[in-house]
């Protein structure tokens, strides 16, 4: 594996109304690399992947796409660096009035500019990679929720990003789908697809992630591999919270954890 | 009514049908260019830059706020005195009501057009932008067909009512429907009779307008966007 920093963070800083949500972050990914943002709702993990790229623009701070810093300021630049990063959202905010199909194929027009027929075959190869390779006409009132994840999976995939941000992808599943959403991102993993997830799937995520960073009160206030976070003897911030989560979820273990149902 | 159906044949419908075409060629470019405005001015007044977003809600504010009929009185009788570096423009009737109703029915499609961009979800938008759309992209592609499919029931209702007070064009001097069945009722003194059938030319009308709508409503209905009749009579 090359040892590229694709993604790089400096010194983010984001105030909304008068409270600091991020408090100088930094951190970089390198390719085919998972990093996980965990920590309490509010400490700014949502905020700082939408930093990234720029959906709320950093106020202060350096990010920089595969070694090039990204002028802000400049509309087609934006336009540009979203382009190559993809991201997922906790609630899929699947186009309601498009296809599976549709959803994934849209950008590559409209965008990317490709041609219908290339841009059809390339969605549908997506669709393929996420398993819903049979549901491309299916409108998003028709999938479930597992189901619209994977769309919106296929949909950032098709955009060939550099890196991919995931922002609590399986929050808003139910418990039985989660895992269908889980094996995708493993296999992303699998594949050397660059990422950075927020997620409360710590067990999960401890098996593909090369690090976890724990934020609190807009600062990253722990980082480490998951194997010396989650040490029952660590006595971190982090196991001290997994500890937490697996008690509320009662399923008792906080360690990392065999492969996920399938 | 004596002689009703002969009089009808021979002297109504001769009378009305020219009167039909005029009132046909207004309806159609009037509600076309409503439908135009009222999208244009809905998406500035939900997205557009607020100074801009300010001036549209005042065009809506003063189309809504002011009689239609004082409005084509504007257009036909007003217009021309008024000069703009010594240039007036005088509207030939048919052209002034175009343009009053046009204006007028944009003003209340914009709302309902409005009221369809303000329930789609925000997070639509942030996916649009975080791949890498355009807000003009993101507008056109994903926001439009959207609100359109939930404004479409409000602005058929729209053009129901831009069908009937199309009549209001007679005022003005348009031969239309309305206008033919005066002249017809005044020279003949049966208002029983003309008005009877000029009111039935106009349920024809609006009857065949509901129709198209319907069939576009079908054609434009996707999961998800279905137009849930029970409720909406």
């Amino acid at each position: 594996m090359d040892d590229r920093v694709i993604l790089r963070l400096e010194n983010i800083v984001k105030t909304i109304g008068g409270q600091r949500i991020l408090d100088d972050v930094s951190l970089s990914v390198k390719k085919g690399r998972l990093k996980v943002l965990i920590g309490p709702s509010g400490a700014g993990k949502s905020t700082l992947l939408s930093c990234i790229n720029f959906l709320s623009p950093p106020d202060s701070g350096t990010v920089s796409l595969d070694g090039v810093p990204v002028n802000g300021k400049s509309k087609k630049e934006l336009l540009a660096l979203r382009q190559q990063v993809g991201m997922i959202f906790q609630d899929f905010n699947l186009f309601d009035h498009l296809s599976a199909l549709d959803n994934v194929r849209v950008a590559l027009i409209k965008v990317k500019g490709l041609d219908k027929r290339t841009a059809t075959n390339r969605a549908m190869e997506e669709l393929a990679r996420v398993g819903l390779a049979d549901k491309p006409s299916l409108y998003p009132a028709q999938l479930s929720g597992g189901q619209k994840q994977r769309v919106s999976v296929a949909r950032a995939l098709a955009m060939d990003p550099k890196v991919l941000l995931l922002d609590e992808p399986t929050s808003a599943l139910d418990p039985e789908l989660i895992g269908e959403v889980l094996t995708v991102i493993r296999d992303l993993a699998d594949e050397g697809m660059t990422m950075v997830m927020a997620t409360h799937q710590i067990s999960f995520s401890a098996s593909l992630a090369d690090e976890f960073l724990f934020m609190e009160k807009g600062r990253i206030v722990e980082r480490g591999t998951p194997a010396t976070l989650l040490a029952r003897e660590s006595g971190s911030r982090t196991q001290s919270f997994c500890a937490k989560l697996s008690e509320l979820a009662g399923d008792g273990h906080c360690e990392i954890a065999p492969p996920p149902r399938a | 009514m004596d002689g009703f159906f002969t009089f009808a044949a021979e002297r109504i419908i001769p009378t009305l049908d020219a009167g039909l075409w005029t009132s046909i060629l207004m309806i159609i470019p009037a509600s076309l260019l409503g439908v135009f405005i009222g999208v244009s001015v809905g998406a500035i007044r939900v997205y557009g830059p607020r100074p801009l977003a300010r001036a549209c809600d005042g065009y809506v504010s003063l189309f809504r706020g002011t009689p239609l009929v004082v409005q084509l009185y504007f257009w036909y009788f007003a217009l021309p005195y008024v000069t703009i570096g010594g240039v007036s423009l005088v509207l030939s009737p048919i052209w002034a009501a175009i343009v009053g109703f046009g204006l007028c029915s944009g003003a209340y499609q914009s709302e309902y057009i409005r009221g369809g961009l303000l329930s789609i979800k925000h997070g639509q938008l942030r996916a649009a932008q975080a791949l890498g759309m355009t807000p003009f992209q993101t507008i056109r592609s994903i926001v439009m067909p959207q609100a359109f499919r939930r404004a479409l029931p409000g602005c058929g209702n729209e053009i129901v009512y831009l069908i009937k007070y199309s009549s209001l064009a007679s005022i003005i001097t348009v031969s239309d429907l309305t206008g033919m069945g005066r002249s017809l009722a005044k020279s003949s003194f049966r208002n029983t009779e003309v008005f009877v059938v000029v009111g039935l030319y106009y349920l024809a009308l609006v009857t065949v307008a509901a129709f198209v709508l319907r069939v576009v409503e079908k054609k434009l209905e996707i999961p998800g966007f279905e137009v849930k009749r029970d409720e909406q009579s």
